[in-house]
């Protein structure tokens, strides 16, 4: 465990020395927010209410997708997550080598990664969208905890995600193909192209309780208060975010055993 | 000896001689890109098909955005369709020429800007046809069909004057577009990690200009008319195509400005590449 901390503390420090593409990535992100927000704003304009939302449920989640978009990496359409180079390269053999599990390694260090960005990319978003639109704000204390909670169930989800596209190296030998093809199916599921509010409601309601929603969609309506989520309220949004965390997790820790019983280093 | 025979049969001063050069120095080196992309070819085909599925959800975005609208800015949906396929033509076709341009920063910070200064070829060429891809076709292609299906369902009036300007209006958006681009790249010299910054202009124009800008508010309209002239690649064609008044209330002679625009941004842009590389001191070790 004292492991995990020194490498969530490392992860943590090393993304913290990239300052300027940080501004430069909060500026990108807030200029997408509020170009997408505009686009929201006029059609909600014409129609003020669809399927349950209005102007600043709309605006809101914009801006939530913005905030998460760099702590989940969600939208990337190449690696985004070392060990996928590492697997391709064979430099995974130095990980394999440590006394620590290689989940928890790089589970740790993404986590460390995600905090920094989190707090100095994803709430800085959030405020100019505060600041430039009518976003909505959680009521009560117990509200901050739960999107609190739903943001880091999301960035659990996201690493599992990636985690496993790195994975799949092992079998595939260039995982590029499926990283892209997450890339691309993730923005449209997981409600960040548009609210998922916005499309047919048979295909919003599977949307929801895949993966990707959990990780704009159902912070987002935890955020509003919506009783579109699961068992109508925060708690059952959560439950669906913790579910697919455990489950992707579980999913992850078994392939890394698959995969390491696999793997054949060459040379020595 | 070679070299005076040839100047003697073509007539040309030595600097148009260069300029007439880098266009085929440019397709040689796309041609070199493309031929090493396709040793891959199963992975240059899924690239293709997810660039152009990625497309096809901005597209789908745009349907059902004017499916719950109706009409935004007084633009139906294939209208809305055709002010989207002008802007992702333009934005695709500028992102196959130069987009590699935006990686500036990494190769200075790599050294191999280094490396193409000492080549006897223009660095601007080389760093535009780096890495160039055929898969950036799948972002064009299905704009160009967008394009097609969109000005049949309009409802057009077909002069003799707006089937000529058709072309000049596309070519002056992809000009614009390429312009933005390089002068965005070119920020890279003063910070080298200013890439994604850079994005907010090339990605973000395009996603801006994506819809019929007057939904934006007169304020940002104003501005990407006369400050980053994006209004030129699909707001003011789509006007003058559709035969409509400016519902922002801007003169209607600006939109017969496209070329000119694209002219003058593309000397801005070329002015701000030489004062860039002039002022180029290597990141040394």
């Amino acid at each position: 465990m004292r492991v995990h901390a020194a490498v969530y503390a490392r992860g943590l420090r090393r993304h913290s020395t990239y300052r300027a593409a940080l501004v430069a990535g909060a500026l990108t992100n807030a200029v997408f927010g509020a170009i997408n927000a505009m686009v929201l704003l006029a059609v909600f304009a014409a129609r003020p209410e669809i399927n349950g939302y209005d102007a600043s449920d709309a605006v809101t989640q914009v801006f939530v997708g913005q905030a998460l978009i760099a702590v989940t990496m969600i939208v990337n359409t190449a690696p985004s997550l070392d060990l996928a180079e590492r697997v391709r390269g064979g430099e995974v053999a130095t990980d394999l080598l440590r006394p620590v599990s290689l989940l928890g390694w790089w589970m740790a260090e993404d986590l460390g990664r995600a905090t920094f960005t989190f707090l100095f990319r994803g709430v800085p978003t959030f405020c100019v969208g505060l600041l430039l639109f009518d976003v909505v704000l959680p009521g009560s204390p117990v509200q901050v905890v739960a999107v609190l909670l739903s943001a880091v169930l999301a960035t659990v989800i996201g690493f599992a995600l990636r985690y496993l596209c790195s994975l799949s190296g092992f079998w595939l030998l260039d995982s590029r193909g499926l990283w892209t093809a997450s890339g691309l199916v993730a923005p449209v599921a997981a409600g960040m192209l548009l609210p998922l509010a916005l499309f047919p409601p048979a295909l919003a309601d599977v949307l929801r309780y895949l993966p990707w929603a959990s990780m704009v969609q159902i912070p987002a309506e935890i955020l509003l208060g919506k009783d579109s989520l699961p068992g109508g309220g925060a708690f059952g949004g959560l439950a669906l975010q913790a579910g697919w965390a455990v489950a992707l997790l579980v999913f992850a820790a078994w392939l890394t055993g698959r995969a390491t019983r696999r793997v054949v280093i060459q040379g020595g | 000896m070679a070299d005076t025979l040839s100047t003697r049969r073509w007539g040309l001063p030595a600097p148009l001689r260069d300029l007439a050069r880098e266009p085929r120095t440019y397709a040689r080196l796309a041609w070199t890109w493309t031929r090493a992309v396709a040793q891959y070819p199963m992975a240059l085909s899924l690239f293709t098909l997810g660039v152009t599925l990625a497309s096809l959800a901005e597209m789908g975005a745009v349907v059902v955005v004017f499916a719950h609208a109706g009409t935004l800015a007084g633009f139906t949906v294939y209208e809305g369709l055709l002010v989207y396929a002008l802007a992702a033509f333009s934005f695709g076709a500028a992102q196959l020429l130069t987009g590699s341009v935006d990686r500036l920063g990494e190769h200075i910070r790599t050294g191999s800007f280094d490396t193409m200064l000492v080549r006897p070829v223009s660095p601007l060429v080389q760093l535009a046809a780096d890495q160039f891809s055929p898969r950036r076709f799948g972002r064009i292609v299905p704009a160009l069909v967008v394009l097609v299906v969109a000005l049949v369902m309009c409802d057009i009036d077909w002069t003799l004057e707006r089937i000529l300007m058709l072309p000049v209006l596309l070519a002056s958006g992809v000009v614009i577009c390429t312009s933005v681009w390089l002068i965005a790249g070119c920020l890279q010299f003063f910070a080298t990690d200013a890439r994604e910054a850079a994005n907010s202009v090339t990605y973000g124009g395009q996603a801006l200009t994506e819809y019929p800008i007057a939904i934006y508010g007169r304020g940002l309209v104003r501005s990407v008319t006369y400050v980053v002239p994006l209004a030129f690649v699909s707001w003011q064609p789509a006007l003058h195509l559709l035969d409509r008044p400016d519902p922002t209330g801007l003169p209607g002679f600006l939109r017969f400005l496209g070329p000119v625009v694209a002219v003058a941004l593309a000397l801005v842009a070329a002015q701000v590449w030489r004062f860039g590389l002039r002022r180029y001191r290597s990141t040394g070790s």
